[in-house]
């Protein structure tokens, strides 16, 4: 979906890539604790504060609960702020992101994709995403090092936006994107800035008009605060779309909440979330090579969780596969249910298949075998992929 | 009672800005609240230390006496009052 217009490309892992986008973002206060995958993020971030790089206020908190305490506050006070997590610490985190959705804080944060424990695992899966799919936070997930770094500077102007004010995670799949050096093309640091622009919060904490923040709510008014959020992922919606439109007149390069990849003739599509697109891309396009007609839809956007262009995309695809990433043991897994939602009333038969659950390899002959199953009607597409099952 | 305001007419967060009405905290209060006698008061301010809303009314540095819009009948006041100056009263209780 890009067309490079760069001059130079610099080699670098998502993680270095997101810092880099840091660095020219340059918040104010980034208050952090480290955990793996996202370790090199914040790493590479600290070196550039160290290096004279970057300016902002580094807290080394004491915890991810505390990380976000800290990053509500500050956000709310005026100051620019970033961080960064996976797993287990976006699940400690958890409590206070739904407290920063419905405070309105424009938190960024960059969150490497990790399974959460147990049995504790450090390879990526989105479970931990899914921790917070009902807080009111927006998610992008990327495909790649290069999306990393422009989702980051993207998510900036829309956590931001008045109309928004939610927090954004930027979700890079752990070790995958994160720790997997690629050709990543940077925008000079002072477009990067242009772009970015500066923040100003609507009502801030102190000042000639102080206010209050985070009152307390009754049943007179809880209900009405709470849906502020859905008011405000529907907005930014509308918003993310012109944001992209906007960056890509910056970098050439277009990531668009949803992704349709040859899917304009096909017979059978996958819906899927991150690095594994690349993956599945190819299977597509050796199969396409060989006249089948499939295709693929990339979700880039899962909260908002883009229905309307899902449900057009898909209208004309009799056999769709939703690959998650997760589970939700005893229910339909997140991204199906998205999807089945979407489709409602469509004439689509959706399978719903779970892979890549603690980092478990994604073969191409993994993809093919999806699609294959999708050929055969009869048949049955593997609910969970590669687990060994059986006595 | 002003009538409940829709979502669209809220400031995003439910944020509270200057010039907003004073919601009164008091309303949960039950059985119980202070009284004081100004005449045992040591003015230590300790009842306004402690208080956990703005039930304390202070002017300059003054203890002047109780807001019961703000109070919730915790007994803190009372409880922490050195001069004995305090003492809760049935809700009823008319004080000045």
């Amino acid at each position: 979906m890009s067309t490079e217009t760069a001059t130079s490309l610099d080699l670098l892992t998502g993680g270095e890539a997101v810092a880099h986008a840091m660095r020219q973002i340059d918040p104010d206060v980034v208050p952090i604790y480290p955990i793996t995958p996202q370790t090199p993020i914040i790493q590479a971030f600290a070196k550039f504060v160290s290096d004279g790089r970057a300016g902002g206020e580094l807290v080394n908190v004491e915890s991810e609960h505390s990380a976000m305490s800290a990053a509500v506050g500050s956000a709310l006070a005026g100051a620019r702020t970033m961080t960064a997590t996976s797993s287990q610490g976006l699940a400690l985190m958890a409590e206070v992101v739904y407290i920063a959705a419905a405070m309105r804080a424009p938190i960024v944060t960059a969150l490497g994709n990790r399974a959460l424990s147990g049995p504790i695992n450090i390879h990526c899966d989105h479970s931990d995403s899914m921790l917070i799919r009902d807080s009111g936070a927006i998610q992008l997930f990327v495909e790649n090092a290069q999306e990393a770094y422009d989702a980051t500077l993207l998510a900036v102007r829309l956590a931001e936006h008045p109309d928004v004010l939610l927090p954004v995670f930027v979700c890079l799949d752990g070790f995958t994107i994160t720790h997997s050096a690629e050709p990543v093309s940077l925008l000079p640091d002072d477009e990067a800035k242009l772009f970015v622009g500066e923040y100003r919060v609507p009502h801030p904490l102190l000042g000639a008009e102080p206010t209050t923040q985070g009152p307390f709510a009754m049943p007179d008014y809880y209900f009405e605060l709470r849906h502020q959020q859905v008011a405000a992922m529907a907005a930014a919606e509308g918003v993310l779309e012109s944001l992209v439109d906007e960056l890509a007149g910056f970098t050439g390069r277009r990531y668009d909440p949803l992704e349709a990849y040859r899917l304009d003739d096909a017979a059978r599509a996958l819906v899927l979330m991150g690095s594994t697109a690349g993956t599945a891309k190819d299977v597509v396009d050796d199969l396409r090579s060989r006249a089948h007609p499939v295709g693929l839809l990339r979700i880039g956007s899962f909260r908002p969780f883009p229905t309307a262009a899902v449900r057009a995309a898909l209208a004309r695809v009799p056999d769709v596969a939703v690959l998650d990433r997760a589970d939700s043991p005893g229910g339909a897994p997140p991204l199906f249910s998205e999807v089945a939602a979407a489709l409602q009333g469509g004439r689509a038969r959706l399978r719903s298949v779970v892979y890549g659950l603690g980092g478990r390899d994604f073969h191409p002959e993994d993809v093919e075998a999806v699609f294959d199953s999708l050929h055969d009607r009869g048949g049955h597409a593997p609910a969970y992929l590669g687990l060994r099952s059986g006595r | 009672m002003a009538e409940l305001r829709r979502w669209q007419q809220l400031p995003p967060g439910g944020i509270v800005t200057p010039g907003a009405p004073r919601a009164r905290t008091g309303g949960w209060r039950t059985g119980v609240k202070p009284r004081v006698r100004l005449e045992a008061c040591v003015n230590c301010l300790l009842c306004w230390l402690y208080c956990p809303d703005a039930a304390v009314r202070v002017e300059g540095e003054t203890f002047v006496g109780f807001d019961y819009d703000y109070c919730k009948g915790c007994e803190l006041c009372a409880e922490m009052c050195p001069a004995g100056a305090i003492e809760m009263v049935p809700e009823e209780t008319r004080v000045d």
